[in-house]
Protein backbone atom coordinates (compact mmCIF):
# COMPACT_ATOMS: atom_id res chain seq x y z
CA UNK A 1 0.00 0.00 0.00
CA UNK A 2 1.33 3.42 -0.95
CA UNK A 3 2.51 5.49 1.98
CA UNK A 4 2.65 9.27 1.98
CA UNK A 5 5.21 11.11 4.11
CA UNK A 6 4.71 14.80 4.78
CA UNK A 7 7.56 17.29 5.14
CA UNK A 8 6.59 20.64 6.57
CA UNK A 9 9.48 22.72 5.25
CA UNK A 10 7.72 26.06 5.52
CA UNK A 11 10.23 28.67 6.65
CA UNK A 12 13.10 26.21 6.18
CA UNK A 13 15.98 28.07 4.60
CA UNK A 14 18.69 25.50 5.16
CA UNK A 15 18.95 22.80 4.01
CA UNK A 16 15.63 23.75 2.40
CA UNK A 17 12.65 21.89 0.98
CA UNK A 18 14.43 20.20 -1.93
CA UNK A 19 17.31 18.88 0.19
CA UNK A 20 14.77 17.60 2.71
CA UNK A 21 12.94 15.85 -0.12
CA UNK A 22 16.18 14.22 -1.34
CA UNK A 23 17.00 13.00 2.17
CA UNK A 24 13.51 11.64 2.77
CA UNK A 25 13.36 9.84 -0.59
CA UNK A 26 16.21 7.66 0.66
CA UNK A 27 14.03 6.47 3.56
CA UNK A 28 10.85 5.44 1.70
CA UNK A 29 9.93 2.57 -0.63
CA UNK A 30 9.53 2.77 -4.40
CA UNK A 31 5.97 3.87 -5.14
CA UNK A 32 5.63 5.83 -1.90
CA UNK A 33 4.76 9.51 -2.06
CA UNK A 34 6.24 12.51 -0.31
CA UNK A 35 4.28 15.71 0.19
CA UNK A 36 6.49 18.75 0.70
CA UNK A 37 5.08 21.98 2.12
CA UNK A 38 7.22 24.93 1.17
CA UNK A 39 6.75 28.65 1.72
CA UNK A 40 9.48 29.29 -0.86
CA UNK A 41 7.94 29.99 -4.26
CA UNK A 42 11.15 28.73 -5.88
CA UNK A 43 10.33 25.20 -4.69
CA UNK A 44 7.47 25.06 -7.19
CA UNK A 45 10.13 25.22 -9.92
CA UNK A 46 13.16 23.66 -8.21
CA UNK A 47 11.47 20.45 -7.11
CA UNK A 48 9.83 19.53 -10.46
CA UNK A 49 13.12 20.32 -12.21
CA UNK A 50 15.05 18.02 -9.86
CA UNK A 51 12.39 15.29 -10.05
CA UNK A 52 12.61 15.33 -13.86
CA UNK A 53 16.41 15.21 -13.77
CA UNK A 54 16.55 12.24 -11.40
CA UNK A 55 13.50 10.60 -13.00
CA UNK A 56 11.10 10.31 -10.12
CA UNK A 57 7.45 11.30 -10.70
CA UNK A 58 5.57 14.50 -9.99
CA UNK A 59 2.10 13.82 -8.59
CA UNK A 60 0.97 17.42 -8.23
CA UNK A 61 1.54 20.99 -7.09
CA UNK A 62 -1.07 23.04 -5.24
CA UNK A 63 -0.80 26.65 -4.13
CA UNK A 64 -2.31 26.80 -0.65
CA UNK A 65 -2.70 29.62 1.84
CA UNK A 66 0.81 31.07 1.86
CA UNK A 67 2.64 27.93 0.85
CA UNK A 68 2.97 25.32 -1.88
CA UNK A 69 2.12 21.65 -1.50
CA UNK A 70 4.25 19.54 -3.84
CA UNK A 71 3.74 15.77 -4.07
CA UNK A 72 6.42 13.47 -5.51
CA UNK A 73 6.36 9.71 -6.04
CA UNK A 74 9.56 7.67 -5.68
CA UNK A 75 9.98 5.90 -9.00
CA UNK A 76 13.22 3.97 -8.61
CA UNK B 1 9.01 13.49 44.52
CA UNK B 2 12.24 14.43 42.83
CA UNK B 3 12.08 15.05 39.10
CA UNK B 4 14.49 12.91 37.13
CA UNK B 5 15.90 14.44 33.95
CA UNK B 6 17.63 11.86 31.77
CA UNK B 7 19.82 13.00 28.87
CA UNK B 8 20.65 10.37 26.26
CA UNK B 9 23.75 11.38 24.33
CA UNK B 10 26.96 13.09 25.46
CA UNK B 11 27.67 15.31 22.47
CA UNK B 12 27.40 19.07 22.30
CA UNK B 13 23.63 19.46 22.61
CA UNK B 14 23.20 17.00 25.48
CA UNK B 15 26.13 18.53 27.32
CA UNK B 16 24.84 22.09 26.96
CA UNK B 17 21.43 20.99 28.22
CA UNK B 18 22.95 19.23 31.22
CA UNK B 19 25.21 22.13 32.18
CA UNK B 20 22.54 24.74 31.54
CA UNK B 21 20.04 22.89 33.72
CA UNK B 22 22.60 22.73 36.51
CA UNK B 23 22.97 26.50 36.36
CA UNK B 24 19.21 27.06 36.48
CA UNK B 25 18.26 24.31 38.90
CA UNK B 26 21.12 24.48 41.40
CA UNK B 27 18.85 25.01 44.40
CA UNK B 28 16.47 22.24 43.37
CA UNK B 29 19.38 19.84 42.83
CA UNK B 30 20.83 20.74 46.23
CA UNK B 31 17.45 20.02 47.84
CA UNK B 32 17.13 16.71 45.96
CA UNK B 33 14.07 17.98 44.10
CA UNK B 34 15.70 17.52 40.71
CA UNK B 35 18.34 15.06 39.49
CA UNK B 36 20.06 15.07 36.12
CA UNK B 37 21.71 11.98 34.61
CA UNK B 38 23.52 11.55 31.30
CA UNK B 39 24.16 8.43 29.24
CA UNK B 40 26.95 8.59 26.67
CA UNK B 41 29.18 6.41 24.53
CA UNK B 42 32.69 7.67 25.25
CA UNK B 43 34.80 9.34 27.94
CA UNK B 44 35.98 12.05 25.54
CA UNK B 45 34.19 15.04 24.06
CA UNK B 46 35.28 15.99 20.55
CA UNK B 47 35.05 19.45 18.99
CA UNK B 48 33.76 18.23 15.65
CA UNK B 49 34.11 21.46 13.62
CA UNK B 50 37.85 21.34 14.34
CA UNK B 51 38.13 18.35 12.02
CA UNK B 52 37.88 20.81 9.12
CA UNK B 53 41.37 22.09 9.92
CA UNK B 54 43.03 18.75 10.60
CA UNK B 55 43.76 17.70 6.98
CA UNK B 56 45.67 20.96 6.50
CA UNK B 57 47.72 20.68 9.68
CA UNK B 58 45.99 23.78 11.07
CA UNK B 59 44.88 22.20 14.35
CA UNK B 60 46.48 19.69 16.71
CA UNK B 61 44.50 16.57 17.48
CA UNK B 62 44.85 17.25 21.18
CA UNK B 63 42.96 20.53 20.70
CA UNK B 64 39.91 18.58 19.57
CA UNK B 65 39.38 16.60 22.75
CA UNK B 66 38.49 17.12 26.40
CA UNK B 67 37.55 14.67 29.13
CA UNK B 68 33.74 14.58 29.01
CA UNK B 69 33.52 14.40 32.80
CA UNK B 70 35.46 17.68 33.02
CA UNK B 71 33.25 19.38 30.43
CA UNK B 72 30.16 18.23 32.28
CA UNK B 73 29.01 19.79 35.55
CA UNK B 74 30.20 17.54 38.36
CA UNK B 75 26.65 17.30 39.74
CA UNK B 76 25.61 15.23 36.69
CA UNK B 77 26.35 11.50 36.93
CA UNK B 78 27.77 10.46 33.57
CA UNK B 79 27.52 6.81 32.57
CA UNK B 80 29.43 5.43 29.61
CA UNK B 81 26.63 3.07 28.83
CA UNK B 82 24.75 4.00 25.64
CA UNK B 83 20.99 3.66 25.36
CA UNK B 84 19.89 0.48 23.65
CA UNK B 85 16.12 0.90 23.85
CA UNK B 86 14.14 4.08 24.52
CA UNK B 87 10.63 3.38 25.79
CA UNK B 88 8.71 6.65 25.58
CA UNK B 89 5.45 5.00 26.67
CA UNK B 90 7.02 3.49 29.79
CA UNK B 91 9.21 6.56 30.51
CA UNK B 92 12.38 4.50 30.73
CA UNK B 93 15.60 3.78 28.87
CA UNK B 94 17.45 0.47 28.79
CA UNK B 95 21.20 0.65 28.21
CA UNK B 96 23.72 -1.58 26.47
CA UNK B 97 24.73 -3.03 29.85
CA UNK B 98 21.12 -3.91 30.67
CA UNK B 99 20.46 -1.19 33.24
CA UNK B 100 17.12 0.63 33.24
CA UNK B 101 16.80 4.36 33.87
CA UNK B 102 13.39 5.92 34.44
CA UNK B 103 12.72 9.60 33.85
CA UNK B 104 10.23 12.40 34.28
CA UNK B 105 11.82 14.37 31.44
CA UNK B 106 13.89 12.80 28.69
CA UNK B 107 16.24 14.68 26.35
CA UNK B 108 17.19 12.70 23.26
CA UNK B 109 20.53 13.97 21.95
CA UNK B 110 21.86 10.95 20.08
CA UNK B 111 23.09 12.95 17.08
CA UNK B 112 23.98 11.82 13.58
CA UNK B 113 26.67 9.67 11.99
CA UNK B 114 28.25 9.41 8.58
CA UNK B 115 27.20 6.50 6.38
CA UNK B 116 29.70 6.22 3.47
CA UNK B 117 28.80 2.52 3.28
CA UNK B 118 25.39 3.54 1.89
CA UNK B 119 26.98 4.52 -1.43
CA UNK B 120 28.66 1.67 -3.36
CA UNK B 121 32.42 2.15 -3.51
CA UNK B 122 32.51 5.27 -1.33
CA UNK B 123 34.26 3.71 1.68
CA UNK B 124 37.02 2.32 -0.53
CA UNK B 125 37.39 5.21 -2.96
CA UNK B 126 36.74 8.42 -1.06
CA UNK B 127 38.26 10.56 1.68
CA UNK B 128 36.33 12.64 4.19
CA UNK B 129 36.98 14.78 7.24
CA UNK B 130 33.77 14.19 9.21
CA UNK B 131 35.42 11.82 11.68
CA UNK B 132 38.90 11.63 13.17
CA UNK B 133 40.08 8.59 11.26
CA UNK B 134 38.81 10.03 7.97
CA UNK B 135 40.43 13.41 8.62
CA UNK B 136 43.76 11.71 9.38
CA UNK B 137 43.60 9.72 6.13
CA UNK B 138 42.69 12.85 4.20
CA UNK B 139 45.67 14.65 5.75
CA UNK B 140 47.95 11.85 4.52
CA UNK B 141 46.37 11.89 1.06
CA UNK B 142 46.79 15.66 0.79
CA UNK B 143 50.43 15.46 1.81
CA UNK B 144 51.03 12.93 -0.97
CA UNK B 145 49.00 14.87 -3.55
CA UNK B 146 51.14 16.38 -6.30
CA UNK B 147 48.43 17.66 -8.63
CA UNK B 148 45.54 16.21 -10.61
CA UNK B 149 41.76 16.14 -10.43
CA UNK B 150 40.06 16.68 -7.06
CA UNK B 151 36.32 16.11 -6.75
CA UNK B 152 34.54 17.54 -3.69
CA UNK B 153 31.31 15.56 -3.56
CA UNK B 154 28.32 16.53 -1.38
CA UNK B 155 25.59 14.09 -0.33
CA UNK B 156 22.31 14.57 1.53
CA UNK B 157 21.51 14.61 4.33
CA UNK B 158 24.64 15.90 6.00
CA UNK B 159 25.51 18.02 8.99
CA UNK B 160 27.29 21.36 8.94
CA UNK B 161 25.87 22.55 5.60
CA UNK B 162 28.62 25.10 4.96
CA UNK B 163 31.54 22.71 5.55
CA UNK B 164 31.60 21.50 1.90
CA UNK B 165 32.16 25.07 0.75
CA UNK B 166 34.76 25.68 3.44
CA UNK B 167 36.78 22.60 2.54
CA UNK B 168 36.68 23.59 -1.13
CA UNK B 169 37.97 27.12 -0.50
CA UNK B 170 40.57 25.81 1.93
CA UNK B 171 41.75 23.16 -0.55
CA UNK B 172 42.22 25.91 -3.10
CA UNK B 173 44.27 28.04 -0.70
CA UNK B 174 46.27 25.08 0.59
CA UNK B 175 47.18 23.85 -2.89
CA UNK B 176 47.95 27.39 -4.08
CA UNK B 177 50.33 27.70 -1.14
CA UNK B 178 52.08 24.53 -2.25
CA UNK B 179 52.27 25.81 -5.82
CA UNK B 180 50.06 22.99 -7.10
CA UNK B 181 46.94 24.81 -8.32
CA UNK B 182 48.36 25.28 -11.83
CA UNK B 183 48.29 21.50 -12.24
CA UNK B 184 45.16 20.84 -10.18
CA UNK B 185 41.49 20.94 -11.13
CA UNK B 186 38.89 21.11 -8.36
CA UNK B 187 35.31 20.14 -9.19
CA UNK B 188 32.54 20.58 -6.61
CA UNK B 189 29.33 18.55 -6.94
CA UNK B 190 25.99 19.33 -5.29
CA UNK B 191 22.66 17.45 -5.36
CA UNK B 192 20.40 20.33 -6.41
CA UNK B 193 20.52 22.89 -9.20
CA UNK B 194 22.74 25.41 -7.42
CA UNK B 195 25.91 25.39 -5.31
CA UNK B 196 24.31 25.47 -1.87
CA UNK B 197 20.92 24.83 -0.31
CA UNK B 198 20.77 28.44 0.89
CA UNK B 199 20.06 30.46 -2.22
CA UNK B 200 21.90 33.63 -1.03
CA UNK B 201 24.93 31.49 -0.18
CA UNK B 202 24.74 29.78 -3.57
CA UNK B 203 24.56 33.15 -5.34
CA UNK B 204 27.56 34.39 -3.37
CA UNK B 205 29.55 31.19 -3.98
CA UNK B 206 29.26 30.95 -7.75
CA UNK B 207 31.31 34.07 -8.63
CA UNK B 208 33.82 33.11 -5.92
CA UNK B 209 34.26 29.68 -7.49
CA UNK B 210 34.52 31.28 -10.94
CA UNK B 211 37.17 33.68 -9.66
CA UNK B 212 39.30 30.81 -8.35
CA UNK B 213 38.68 28.54 -11.33
CA UNK B 214 36.81 25.97 -9.24
CA UNK B 215 34.52 23.93 -11.46
CA UNK B 216 31.11 22.68 -10.40
CA UNK B 217 28.55 20.06 -11.32
CA UNK B 218 25.06 20.69 -9.95
CA UNK B 219 22.22 18.14 -10.01
CA UNK B 220 24.75 15.51 -8.98
CA UNK B 221 23.14 12.85 -6.77
CA UNK B 222 25.80 10.24 -6.14
CA UNK B 223 25.05 6.77 -7.43
CA UNK B 224 28.38 5.01 -6.98
CA UNK B 225 32.13 5.34 -6.73
CA UNK B 226 34.45 3.08 -8.73
CA UNK B 227 37.70 3.00 -6.72
CA UNK B 228 39.55 0.99 -9.39
CA UNK B 229 38.67 3.27 -12.29
CA UNK B 230 38.80 6.31 -9.96
CA UNK B 231 35.46 7.67 -11.10
CA UNK B 232 32.32 8.88 -9.34
CA UNK B 233 28.92 8.64 -11.05
CA UNK B 234 25.57 10.28 -10.44
CA UNK B 235 21.93 9.29 -10.80
CA UNK B 236 21.86 11.93 -13.56
CA UNK B 237 24.36 9.75 -15.50
CA UNK B 238 27.32 12.07 -15.16
CA UNK B 239 30.69 10.41 -14.46
CA UNK B 240 33.66 12.38 -13.15
CA UNK B 241 37.24 11.08 -13.00
CA UNK B 242 39.27 11.89 -9.91
CA UNK B 243 42.74 11.54 -8.47
CA UNK B 244 41.52 12.58 -5.02
CA UNK B 245 37.88 12.26 -4.01
CA UNK B 246 36.77 14.26 -0.98
CA UNK B 247 33.22 13.42 -0.03
CA UNK B 248 30.69 14.67 2.46
CA UNK B 249 29.04 11.29 3.09
CA UNK B 250 25.30 10.89 3.60
CA UNK B 251 24.31 10.84 7.28
CA UNK B 252 21.74 9.03 9.37
CA UNK B 253 20.65 9.27 12.97
CA UNK B 254 21.57 6.88 15.75
CA UNK B 255 20.73 3.20 15.56
CA UNK B 256 18.95 3.33 18.92
CA UNK B 257 16.33 5.67 17.43
CA UNK B 258 15.46 3.19 14.70
CA UNK B 259 15.66 0.22 17.10
CA UNK B 260 13.23 2.01 19.42
CA UNK B 261 10.89 2.77 16.50
CA UNK B 262 11.18 6.49 17.16
CA UNK B 263 11.85 7.66 13.63
CA UNK B 264 12.90 6.57 10.15
CA UNK B 265 16.56 7.10 9.41
CA UNK B 266 17.23 7.77 13.09
CA UNK B 267 15.53 11.18 12.95
CA UNK B 268 12.86 11.75 15.58
CA UNK B 269 9.66 13.57 14.47
CA UNK B 270 9.84 16.74 16.56
CA UNK B 271 7.77 19.89 17.00
CA UNK B 272 9.67 22.67 15.26
CA UNK B 273 8.91 25.22 17.99
CA UNK B 274 8.35 23.08 21.09
CA UNK B 275 11.26 20.66 20.38
CA UNK B 276 9.04 17.99 21.94
CA UNK B 277 8.86 14.58 20.32
CA UNK B 278 5.58 14.42 18.41
CA UNK B 279 3.12 12.58 20.66
CA UNK B 280 5.06 13.21 23.89
CA UNK B 281 4.84 15.95 26.49
CA UNK B 282 7.97 15.02 28.44
CA UNK B 283 10.39 13.94 25.69
CA UNK B 284 12.56 16.69 24.21
CA UNK B 285 14.72 16.20 21.12
CA UNK B 286 17.77 18.34 20.42
CA UNK B 287 20.46 18.81 17.79
CA UNK B 288 20.98 16.56 14.79
CA UNK B 289 18.50 14.00 16.17
CA UNK B 290 15.37 15.96 15.21
CA UNK B 291 13.62 15.65 11.88
CA UNK B 292 13.05 19.41 11.80
CA UNK B 293 13.92 20.73 8.32
CA UNK B 294 16.73 22.90 9.60
CA UNK B 295 20.55 22.82 9.47
CA UNK B 296 22.16 19.98 11.37
CA UNK B 297 24.85 22.11 12.93
CA UNK B 298 26.45 22.89 16.25
CA UNK B 299 24.84 26.31 16.46
CA UNK B 300 21.40 24.82 15.83
CA UNK B 301 22.04 22.36 18.64
CA UNK B 302 23.21 25.22 20.88
CA UNK B 303 20.18 27.46 20.33
CA UNK B 304 17.78 24.52 20.60
CA UNK B 305 19.49 23.44 23.83
CA UNK B 306 19.05 26.92 25.32
CA UNK B 307 15.31 26.68 24.63
CA UNK B 308 15.04 23.23 26.17
CA UNK B 309 16.96 24.34 29.27
CA UNK B 310 14.49 27.18 29.82
CA UNK B 311 11.50 24.91 29.32
CA UNK B 312 12.62 22.02 31.52
CA UNK B 313 13.72 24.43 34.25
CA UNK B 314 10.42 26.26 34.05
CA UNK B 315 8.39 23.06 34.05
CA UNK B 316 10.31 21.77 37.08
CA UNK B 317 10.06 24.96 39.11
CA UNK B 318 6.89 26.69 37.91
CA UNK B 319 4.96 23.95 36.17
CA UNK B 320 4.67 26.06 33.04
CA UNK B 321 6.11 26.34 29.53
CA UNK B 322 8.73 29.06 29.07
CA UNK B 323 9.23 29.74 25.37
CA UNK B 324 9.38 28.33 21.85
CA UNK B 325 12.40 27.82 19.59
CA UNK B 326 12.46 30.37 16.76
CA UNK B 327 14.65 28.39 14.36
CA UNK B 328 17.79 30.43 15.03
CA UNK B 329 21.01 29.24 13.35
CA UNK B 330 24.38 31.02 13.12
CA UNK B 331 27.27 29.58 11.11
CA UNK B 332 30.72 30.90 10.40
CA UNK B 333 31.97 30.17 6.88
CA UNK B 334 35.69 29.91 6.19
CA UNK B 335 36.27 31.31 2.70
CA UNK B 336 39.92 30.31 2.56
CA UNK B 337 42.85 30.05 4.94
CA UNK B 338 42.72 33.72 5.93
CA UNK B 339 39.19 35.05 5.35
CA UNK B 340 35.72 34.13 6.56
CA UNK B 341 32.09 35.22 6.65
CA UNK B 342 28.92 34.07 8.42
CA UNK B 343 25.21 33.50 7.98
CA UNK B 344 22.43 33.66 10.51
CA UNK B 345 18.73 33.04 10.02
CA UNK B 346 15.62 31.77 11.75
CA UNK B 347 12.18 30.57 10.70
CA UNK B 348 11.17 34.06 9.56
CA UNK B 349 14.45 35.77 8.63
CA UNK B 350 16.33 34.60 5.53
CA UNK B 351 20.14 34.42 5.57
CA UNK B 352 22.25 37.13 4.00
CA UNK B 353 26.00 36.39 3.97
CA UNK B 354 28.24 39.43 4.17
CA UNK B 355 31.54 40.05 2.43
CA UNK B 356 34.40 37.85 3.73
CA UNK B 357 36.94 39.46 5.99
CA UNK B 358 40.09 38.52 7.87
CA UNK B 359 38.45 39.59 11.14
CA UNK B 360 35.64 37.05 10.76
CA UNK B 361 38.20 34.34 10.04
CA UNK B 362 39.99 35.26 13.27
CA UNK B 363 36.67 35.24 15.08
CA UNK B 364 36.07 31.69 13.89
CA UNK B 365 39.54 30.69 15.02
CA UNK B 366 38.78 32.25 18.40
CA UNK B 367 35.51 30.36 18.58
CA UNK B 368 37.42 27.14 18.00
CA UNK B 369 38.78 27.75 21.52
CA UNK B 370 35.63 29.32 22.97
CA UNK B 371 33.61 26.23 22.02
CA UNK B 372 34.46 24.69 25.38
CA UNK B 373 32.70 27.58 27.08
CA UNK B 374 29.61 26.85 24.96
CA UNK B 375 29.67 23.19 25.92
CA UNK B 376 29.97 24.19 29.58
CA UNK B 377 26.89 26.38 29.22
CA UNK B 378 28.81 29.62 29.80
CA UNK B 379 28.67 31.14 26.30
Amino acid sequence: MTQRTKIDARGAYCPGPLMELIATLKLVEIGDEIEVWSSDKGSANDIPEWVAKVRHEMVGIDECDGYWSIVVRKAK
Amino acid sequence: MAKNVLIVGGGLSGTIVANGLCRQLGNEMRNNEVSITMLGATDTHMYQPGLLYLPFGRIRESELFRDQRKVLDRRVPYHIDPAKQIDVEGNQVVTESGKTYSYDYLVIATGSRIRPENVPGMEEGAHWFYDLEGARKMRDALEAFEGGKIVVNVNAPHKCPVAPLEITFMLHDYLSGRGLMDKTEITYTYPIGRLHALEPVAMWTQPEFDKYGIKYETFFNTKEVDPAAKTISSEEEVTLPYDLLVTIPPHSGAQVIEDSDLGAGGWVPTGRESLLREGSENVFVVGDTTNIPISKAGSTAHFEADTIIDNIASLCTEGRWARNYDGKVFCFIETGMSTGTYVWFNYTTPPNPGPPSQMLHWFKLAYNRMYWLSARGLL
